[in-house]
C-alpha cells in the first residue's frame, strides 16, 4: 500500500506551509494584517499536524524521497516592497494549493479504505485550506492594483 | 413650546428622573441653555437643528441672536429624544463660536503655514491633483473623511471620488467608530441597517449593553434607561465592560450582572453565552429553521466554550455567565446594544456578530422591545456608510455585483469602469499605510483630526510629514493635523450650513443654517462642489459630472441613488423634515411616514443579488465569493456567523505586563476641536488620566494625583493616576485629548500615542481597546 506515501507527503507538505506563514508574516511584519493573519493561520496549520499523527501511527509515512523538492518549492525569504509582498503571498497560494490536491488524494485513500476517521480529518482539513486560499486571494485581490500600478 | 432653563448638566449628567412604565411613552421634557444674560425673550429666532455630538442625534433647535447662535433647546415632539439634551449637546455645540476659527485659507510657503485667497489654495490643489493623475492615475489620491459632515456632503463627495477620480482610496473616521456595527449588519443580515430602534428601550424587560458606556457616550439615552428603571416594571440590565462603570452600576442595581472579561477576550465570552442557550433549550427552533442558516456550524463552533473554560479565559465567574445567559434566554422582550467595547476590540466583528445571533437563536428581532442597536459614534457618521465616502458603495451597493456597479453607472451617467470595484474599497488603515509607501501622494483630510484620533500618533506624525506626501486638511480649526498641511480650507461647521444626517436608529433630521460661516469659511459641500467644477468631472455626454449646487439638490440626488435600496429616503423632503421631526428610513411611498423597525417579518436583505456584502471568513477576513453565496440559497434568510476565540495580538508579559484600554468620558467628542473649547465642557475635565485598580496602585506605589507614564513598545503618555474602578491588570486612558490646548507644556498626553496598529479583519477597525504597557511613577 503506497498510502504512506502520501501521509508523508502530506506531512512534509504541512510542516512547509506553516513555516512558509509563519515567515511571510514575520517578513512583512509592517502589514499587520498579513503579519496577524499568516501566523493565525501557520498555527492552526500546526494543528493539523498533530492531528494527523494517529493516522500516520496507523498507516506509516515514507517522506524519504520528497523533502528536498518540497523545500525547493517552499520560501527562501521575504520580499520587500508591494510587489514583494504580492510574490510572497503568491507563494503560500501555490504552496496552499499543493496541500489542498494532496489532501484530496488522501481523502480518496480514505473513501476505499472506508476509513471514517480520516476521512472526518479530510473534510475538516479541507475546509482550513480552502480558508487559506480564500484569505490568500481576497488579500491579493486588495494589493494587486496599487502594487502594479500606483507603487514607485 | 415653553423652555426652561436646566439645571447645570455638568455635574447632573443625566437630569432628574421622569419615571415611566414599560410600554407606555417616555415622558417629554424640554431641554435649553442660552448664554449668559440671554433670556428666552431675547432670542431672535430658533432654526431647527440636531445634535452632532454622539450617535444619539437630538432634536434640536439653535437660538440666534443679532446672528450669532447663542443656546440650544430640545425639540420636545422628536422621536429620538422628546426634548432633553445632553452636556455636550447643550454646552459643546455652538460655544465655540467666533473665537480661533480658521477664517481664510492657508497655504505653506518656505515651511510656513500663511494666509491666501481661496483662488490661490484651489488653485495648488488642482494643480497637483492634475499633475498626479497624469503621471501615476486616480490611485495616487486619497480621502480621509470624518463621520462629521452631511449627508449631501458625502454623497458629493462619493461621487467626486468614485466617479469623477475613480479612486478607491476613500475612508474616514467612522473607520474608527462603526466600522464594525456596519460589518456585523451585513454579515448577519446581508445589509447595513440597523434593525432595532431607540423606541425598544420602552419595551423591552431585559436590557444587554455589550461594551457600551452609554451614560458616558449617549447620555440622552440612558436617561431614557435610568427612567425606565425608576419606573413601575424596570427591565434587568447585563452590562459587559472591564470597567466599574455607572452603567454597571445600575446593572448590578437592577438585578442584573457586570461582567467584566479581560480586554480582547469578548469572542470567548460570546460564545460561551450562546453555548448556554443551545444547551439549555432556550432557542426558538421555528425561527432559527425558518429565519437562518448555519445552525449547525455555529452549535460545533461554541461547542468547547462551557462556562468554566470561559471563566478561565475571560478571568470571569462562571456562574455570572451562567446567569446572564438565563436572563437573555427567559425575558421576553431583549433589547441589546453594542459600542466600541467590542467594536474597537479583538475579534470585532465576529463577537458583535454573535450579539446579532443571540437574537436570532431567540427570534428576538423586528418587534417592540425585541431588538439590536448595533451602535455608532455619531449620527452623521450613518450617512458615510450610505453614501459611499467611506469603504462602502452608496446605497449599501455591493461592489462584487456587477449589476448594482451599473445601477451606479447609470445615474451617474459614466462607464461602469471607472468605478472601482476590483475590491472594497480601501480601509483608512491601508489608506495610511499606502501613503507611508509612497503611492498615495494626495490626501485630503476633511473635518478630522487623524493627528490625534489615529493609532500610533509617532507613526502617524512621520508619514503626514512626509515630503512627498501633499496633504489638504479642511477644518473649522487649526487642528493639530493642520499644522502638518500643505493647504488648509476653512470649513463652515454645524449651524452654519445646511443639511441632513441619519442617526444610529435611522432618524433623519434635517440641520438649517443658522448663522454665517466667520469670514471666508465656506460649507464643506461647497468646497467639494468647487473642486469638482475646476477639475471639470464630466460624464459621458460631456455634461459636468455634478449636477447639482445646492444641499437640497444634492439631496433630491441622493433620493435617486437611495431609491429602491434598504436606505430608501425616496418618500422624504427638506420641506416634509422641515417643522416635523425626525423620520425614520426606509420611507417611500408605501412608508410615507418612515419605518420605525426592520426585519419585522424575518426577511433579511440577504438575497444574492440584492445583498451589500457576500460576507467573509470572520477569523481572516477572507471573503465569500458570489457564487458560494449564492450556493448557500440564503433567499432571506439571516447568517448565524461563527468563529472561535483567538487569543489577541498582544497580550500582557514581562516586560509590559499591564493591558490598556482607551476610551471616550462624559465631557468631551472626539479630538475635542469643539469639546475643548466649550468652557463648561473644559472646566469638567481638562487633562486627561490614567485609571489604575486600587491593587495596582498600591503595588506601584502611586496615590491619586500622581505622575505616571504609561508606556508601550511604540510610545507612551505622562499623566495623573486617579485609583479607579477598572479590573486589576488593567489601565484605563481617556483618549482623543490632544496638544493644542496644553498651554506650551509638552508631555505627552494623547492616548493613541501608544495604541497599535492592528485592525480587525472583517471589519477593518482599529484595535484601540488592547494593548500591552507598563506603567510608572514619574519623579519630581
Amino acid at each position: 500500500m503506497h498510502l504512506a506515501t502520501y501521509l508523508g507527503l502530506l506531512h512534509s507538505s504541512l510542516t512547509t506551509l506553516a513555516d512558509a506563514f509563519r515567515q511571510v508574516g514575520r517578513g512583512h511584519g509592517e502589514e499587520p494584517d498579513v503579519r496577524q493573519t499568516c501566523l493565525l493561520l501557520a498555527g492552526r496549520i500546526d494543528r493539523q499536524t498533530e492531528a494527523l499523527a494517529p493516522i500516520v501511527e496507523r498507516y506509516g509515512e515514507d517522506r524519504e524521497q520528497e523533502p528536498e523538492r518540497l523545500h525547493a518549492a517552499g520560501l527562501e525569504g521575504t520580499r520587500g516592497g508591494g510587489v514583494g509582498l504580492l510574490r510572497d503571498l503568491q507563494d503560500l497560494y501555490a504552496l496552499s494549493s499543493f496541500t489542498d490536491i494532496t489532501w484530496t488524494v488522501v481523502g480518496q485513500a480514505a473513501q476505499g479504505l472506508r476509513d471514517r476517521e480520516l476521512l472526518d480529518l479530510v473534510e475538516n482539513h479541507e475546509q482550513e485550506t480552502a480558508r487559506q486560499l480564500t484569505w490568500l486571494r481576497t488579500r491579493m485581490k486588495q494589493s494587486a492594483p496599487q502594487a502594479l500600478i500606483a507603487a514607485r | 413650546m415653553n423652555a426652561n432653563p436646566v439645571p447645570e448638566r455638568i455635574a447632573e449628567v443625566w437630569g432628574e428622573r421622569t419615571p415611566y412604565r414599560r410600554g407606555d411613552t417616555w415622558p417629554r421634557r424640554t431641554d435649553s441653555h442660552l448664554e449668559a444674560g440671554v433670556g428666552e425673550s431675547d432670542v431672535d429666532r430658533w432654526v431647527q437643528s440636531a445634535c452632532v455630538l454622539c450617535s444619539n442625534g437630538c432634536a434640536c433647535d439653535i437660538a440666534v441672536k443679532d446672528g450669532r447662535m447663542v443656546g440650544v433647546r430640545g425639540r420636545e415632539t422628536d422621536l429620538v429624544n422628546h426634548g432633553r439634551m445632553g452636556p455636550k449637546g447643550l454646552y459643546g455645540s455652538w460655544q465655540w463660536n467666533g473665537k480661533d476659527r480658521l477664517t481664510r485659507p492657508l497655504i505653506r510657503r518656505d515651511g510656513e503655514l500663511v494666509e491666501a485667497g481661496w483662488d490661490t489654495a484651489m488653485g495648488l490643489i488642482v494643480r497637483r491633483s492634475t499633475e498626479l493623475l497624469d503621471e501615476a492615475g486616480p490611485l495616487s489620491h486619497g480621502f480621509y473623511t470624518s463621520g462629521q459632515l452631511f449627508l449631501e456632503e458625502y454623497y458629493t463627495l462619493g461621487v467626486i471620488g468614485k466617479a469623477g477620480l475613480g479612486t478607491p482610496h476613500m475612508d474616514g473616521n467612522t473607520r474608527l467608530c462603526t466600522a464594525t456595527s456596519a460589518a456585523s449588519m451585513k454579515e448577519s443580515f446581508g445589509s447595513d441597517g440597523q434593525p432595532g430602534t431607540y423606541a425598544d428601550i420602552d419595551h423591552c424587560d431585559a436590557l444587554f449593553l455589550f461594551g457600551h458606556n452609554m451614560a458616558e457616550t449617549q447620555t440622552v439615552l440612558w436617561s431614557r434607561v435610568l427612567d425606565r428603571l425608576a419606573g413601575p416594571e424596570p427591565p434587568v440590565v447585563v452590562v459587559v465592560d472591564p470597567r466599574r462603570t455607572k452603567v454597571a452600576e445600575a446593572a448590578v442595581e437592577s438585578g442584573g450582572l457586570h461582567l467584566a472579561p479581560l480586554p480582547g477576550t469578548n469572542q470567548a465570552l460570546m460564545n460561551g453565552l450562546v453555548r448556554e442557550l443551545i444547551v439549555n433549550e432556550r432557542v426558538d427552533e421555528d425561527y432559527v429553521s425558518a429565519h437562518t442558516l448555519g445552525f449547525p456550524e455555529l452549535e460545533k463552533t461554541v461547542e468547547p466554550y462551557t462556562p468554566g473554560h470561559v471563566g478561565e479565559i475571560c478571568g470571569i465567574d462562571p456562574d455570572a455567565l451562567v446567569r446572564a445567559a438565563e436572563i437573555f434566554g427567559t425575558a421576553e422582550r431583549v433589547l441589546s446594544t453594542v459600542l466600541q467595547g467590542f467594536y474597537q476590540s479583538h475579534q470585532a466583528t465576529a463577537a458583535a456578530c454573535q450579539v446579532n445571533n443571540l437574537h436570532l437563536l431567540r427570534g428576538m428581532i423586528g418587534r417592540p422591545g425585541g431588538g439590536v442597536l448595533q451602535m455608532n459614534g455619531q449620527p452623521t457618521a450613518q450617512n458615510t456608510r450610505e453614501c459611499g465616502a467611506d469603504g462602502d458603495l452608496p446605497g449599501f451597493r455591493n461592489w462584487e455585483n456587477p449589476g448594482h456597479v451599473r445601477q451606479l453607472a447609470e445615474l451617474w451617467n459614466i462607464d461602469p469602469m471607472t468605478i472601482p470595484h476590483w475590491s472594497p474599497p480601501t480601509h483608512a488603515m491601508q489608506i495610511w499605510r499606502y501613503a507611508e509607501q509612497g503611492s498615495i501622494r494626495f490626501l485630503w483630510i476633511s473635518a478630522t483630526n487623524p493627528a490625534v484620533s489615529m493609532p500610533e500618533l509617532p507613526r502617524i506624525r512621520e508619514i503626514l510629514g512626509k515630503k512627498d506626501l501633499f496633504v489638504v486638511v479642511q477644518d473649522g480649526f487649526r487642528t493639530e493635523t493642520a499644522e502638518f498641511a500643505d493647504v488648509v480650507l476653512p470649513a463652515a461647521l454645524w449651524g452654519e450650513k445646511q443639511g441632513t444626517f441619519t442617526n444610529a436608529n435611522r432618524t433623519v433630521h434635517l440641520s438649517e443654517k443658522a448663522v454665517d460661516p466667520p469670514g471666508e469659511a465656506r460649507a464643506d459641500l461647497d468646497i467639494f462642489l468647487d473642486y469638482a467644477r475646476r477639475m471639470d468631472f464630466r460624464d459621458r455626454d460631456g455634461d459636468p459630472l455634478i449636477g447639482w449646487r445646492t444641499p437640497e439638490e444634492a439631496f433630491r440626488a441622493w433620493q435617486e441613488c437611495s431609491r429602491g435600496r434598504l436606505c430608501d429616503y425616496s418618500g422624504l423632503s427638506y420641506g416634509k423634515l422641515r417643522g416635523g421631526s425626525g423620520i425614520q428610513w426606509p420611507c417611500d411611498q408605501e412608508r410615507p411616514d418612515g419605518t420605525e423597525r426592520l426585519y419585522a417579518d424575518g426577511v433579511f436583505t440577504t438575497k444574492t443579488d440584492a445583498c451589500e456584502d457576500y460576507g467573509h471568513d470572520l477569523l481572516t477576513g477572507g471573503t465569500v465569493s458570489a457564487r458560494e453565496h449564492k450556493a448557500l440559497r440564503p433567499d432571506g434568510r439571516a447568517f448565524l456567523k461563527a468563529a472561535e476565540y483567538t487569543p489577541p495580538p498582544e497580550e500582557p508579559g514581562q516586560r509590559y505586563p499591564f493591558v490598556c484600554t482607551t476610551g471616550r468620558t462624559v465631557y468631551h467628542f472626539h479630538t475635542r476641536t469643539k469639546t475643548g473649547r466649550a468652557p463648561k465642557l473644559r472646566r469638567a475635565a481638562p487633562e486627561p488620566w490614567a485609571e489604575l485598580a486600587a491593587a495596582d496602585a498600591a503595588e506601584l506605589g502611586v496615590t491619586d494625583g500622581d505622575l505616571v507614564r504609561v508606556e508601550s513598545a511604540r510610545g507612551g503618555v505622562e499623566v495623573p493616576a486617579r485609583i479607579g474602578r477598572v479590573r486589576p491588570g488593567v489601565v484605563f486612558l481617556p483618549f482623543h485629548y490632544g496638544y493644542w490646548d496644553t498651554g506650551g507644556e509638552d508631555r505627552p498626553r494623547a492616548a493613541n500615542e501608544l495604541t497599535m496598529t492592528e485592525w480587525d479583519p472583517v471589519s477593518k477597525q482599529p484595535l484601540f481597546k488592547i494593548g500591552a504597557v507598563r506603567v510608572r511613577k514619574v519623579e519630581g
